[in-house]
């Protein structure tokens, strides 16, 4: 079975993100990138069912320049293949323009699953998963914490909904986005960046993809800003009934946990 | 001039960063306390290639570079000083002896599990009387028809107790370096056992026991490079083991800045967190100084050696000062801790325990000085501009 992965280079979450002075990015310098999270589980995933089933895995990504340096990673924890598009309109794209973007590269790609990330840890947007599974007109299954791939024709997926477990088949080839919960990624080895270093990486323009003009963008981005410190924390003094009454006051109304 | 990590580097970096923080870290204290470290770590190393870091692929190793491995020793021993040690001793002084001096048919036999951690490997040089002057050591290997009888006794082995693969060195000829031969002996090889099991200051997780040899008797391929020729086996070894010591020093100095760092954010006296006082700064600043300057004296060390030139003198010098710089911070981190600093409840003491181990094997300060100054005082008559590049001496017993 062949498996095409999407994978995003993203900010190391542990990292201090600080704004680019016009408020429409982070600033990049000093900043550590990583395989974004969910998409690791989706390389492990792809890599289960290529041990199981044969097949290939095929990383892609819409990205800078550094962002290579996220494919060698997917190519260090087993990928066969990375393509890379790699276009200085890549910046601008919305979510959409993303998702249209990553399908016209896997169109032409041997794919019998396409996996991607439930969401980018950058953004948290969830968005071009489910836009890339319309573009490419297959059927998908999304926030998946186990797949079934059963005669390779039909695949079965189960989601963590509200206190249940939704099971829904689908017909493949088909784009599944994965959950954290679906596996644990294997590290990547020393044989495996040694392989990755040497394995030639696909850079493809736009224009290569048989696009001439870049994807019409639905959203803009206005402006990014730093989420409110946190508060200091409030201490409630006085007799345990009185306090009691005051707590519960103050965590349904203010704190609104309850 | 470029000083710049690799991209492979920076992803062996990061991947090896991340195994640590998050698997080896939170258990740390407790391995210290224990005395061992979990059998499985040394699987999941070993899966990754990291107990075969410069073992070439075909021998079932990670195939990278000398600077790739002070990378991951280092990373390791950040997180946990012990296993480092036993990672070290497993590449350094058991898989490379074999790969550089073993034949074919010892590398195909041996390597593939030492480098992917399905055997662990470790090194008899030492004894109760042959320390710092190794080449007078008297354990005995006496031919003995199509094979060697050994006698004697090897202390301060690491990783002894679970060694599948020892590298003995044993005497053959007469006395001094060139009577001394290198052997591979097994577990479970008659008349070799396990004596005492040493309880030490520090890097308590990994074992290091006396090897006793009581008429171990060894097949002729079991010797290791030829007859004769131990001692340059296993001073040729120890070149590269104590670039992979300067990591261990540099991952330990690492641990108590950074710690210190952390520590001196969060603790408040006098109104102000103690990271405001010059007192700290100036503790923190030189800190960071020295484990820079170490850290460039270990990758140029590996980088010489990975130019496949000889780096004895530059392999002592980053041990030497990677090693005292590890002392060294972690002395101002257990100071900067104050009392929390004297306690197990804390980090910075383990450190304090584990750093000073650094400073004596694989050669101590002294060995290492004295290999320095050999190099240096012989070279000294025709330095120019660069007393380090251009010094190519003769090689001496000691180096």
């Amino acid at each position: 079975m062949n498996v095409v992965v999407c994978v995003k280079h993203v900010p190391d979450t542990e990292a201090q993100v600080r704004l680019r002075a016009d408020g429409r990015g982070v600033d990049e310098s000093g900043l550590n990138f990583v395989l974004n999270y969910y998409d690791e589980h989706g390389v492990e995933e792809a890599l289960r069912i290529k041990e199981r089933l044969g097949g290939t895995v095929t990383l892609v990504t819409a990205g800078p320049a550094r962002a290579v340096e996220g494919l060698r990673a997917g190519l260090a924890m087993g990928a066969d293949a990375a393509v890379h598009i790699q276009d200085q309109v890549v910046a601008g794209l919305d979510h959409i323009g993303t998702a249209r973007v990553l399908a016209a590269a896997i169109k032409p790609l041997p794919c019998d699953l396409v996996l991607c990330g439930k969401l980018a840890t950058d953004d948290n947007a969830g968005i071009v998963g489910p836009a890339l599974a319309e573009f490419l007109g297959l059927p998908q299954a999304t926030a998946v914490t186990k797949l079934e791939l059963g005669d390779g024709r039909r695949a079965t997926a189960h989601r963590e909904v509200e206190g249940a477990v939704e099971t829904l088949e689908v017909r493949l080839p088909a784009v599944i986005t994965v959950e954290r919960g679906i596996n644990e990624p294997r590290y990547p080895s020393l044989p495996g960046i040694m392989r990755a270093k040497r394995t030639a990486i696909t850079v493809r323009r736009l224009a290569d993809l048989g696009m001439s003009t870049p994807p019409t963008a639905h959203v803009e981005l206005l402006q990014l800003a730093p989420p409110p410190k946190r508060q200091a924390g409030r201490r409630l003094e006085g007799e345990a009934a009185a306090v009691v009454g005051e707590l519960i006051r103050a965590l349904r109304e203010e704190a609104k946990v309850l | 001039m470029d000083f710049t990590l690799s991209e492979e580097h920076r992803l062996v970096q990061s991947t090896v960063r991340e195994w640590a923080t998050t698997r080896l870290l939170p258990r740390a204290a407790e391995m210290d306390r224990a005395g061992a470290y979990p059998r499985e770590f040394i699987r999941e190393l070993g899966e990754m290639g990291l107990t075969g870091v410069f073992t070439p692929e075909e021998y079932g190793g990670g195939g990278m570079d000398m600077v790739s491995y002070c990378i991951v020793i280092e990373e390791i021993a950040r997180a946990e000083a012990a296993l480092a040690a036993v990672l070290s001793v497993n590449n350094s002084l058991d898989c490379y002896p074999i790969l550089a001096f073993g034949t074919e048919a010892q590398k195909r036999k041996y390597l593939p599990d030492l480098a992917r951690g399905r055997t662990l490997g470790c090194y008899c040089l030492t004894e109760p009387a042959a320390g710092s002057d190794a080449a007078s050591l008297r354990t005995a290997a006496r031919r003995d028809g199509d094979g060697y009888v050994l006698n004697g006794t090897k202390v301060f082995v690491t990783n002894g107790v679970e060694a599948d693969v020892l590298v003995v060195y044993a005497r053959t000829g007469g006395e001094g370096p060139r009577g001394i031969s290198a052997f591979i002996a097994e577990r479970g090889d008659p008349g070799l056992r396990v004596g005492k099991i040493e309880h030490k200051l520090g890097i308590h997780a990994s074992s290091t026991c006396e090897i006793v040899l009581q008429d171990c008797r060894l097949p002729r391929d079991r010797l290791l490079g030829e007859e004769g020729k131990g001692f340059t086996v296993a001073m040729a070894t120890l070149d590269g083991g104590r670039i992979g010591i300067a990591a261990q020093a540099l991952g330990i100095a690492r641990a108590a800045m950074e710690d210190a760092i952390a520590y001196a954010k969060d603790r408040r006296q006098f109104g102000r967190p103690i990271a405001e006082f010059q007192a700290t700064q100036w503790k923190i600043a030189d800190m960071a100084t020295r484990i820079h300057a170490g850290r460039l004296l270990m990758y140029r060390a590996a980088w010489i050696r990975d130019q496949g030139r000889r780096h004895s003198l530059e392999a002592s010098i980053a041990k030497l000062f990677a090693s005292e710089t590890a002392m060294w911070a972690a002395t101002q981190a257990v100071q900067i801790f104050g009392g929390y600093g004297y306690i197990q409840d804390y980090p910075v003491e383990r450190h304090f325990r584990d750093a000073k181990i650094t400073e004596i094997y694989e050669g101590t300060s002294e060995i290492q000085r004295l290999v320095i100054a050999r190099h240096v005082l012989a070279a000294a008559e025709r330095t120019l501009e660069s007393p380090v590049e251009d010094c190519r001496p003769a090689r001496t017993a000691h180096d």
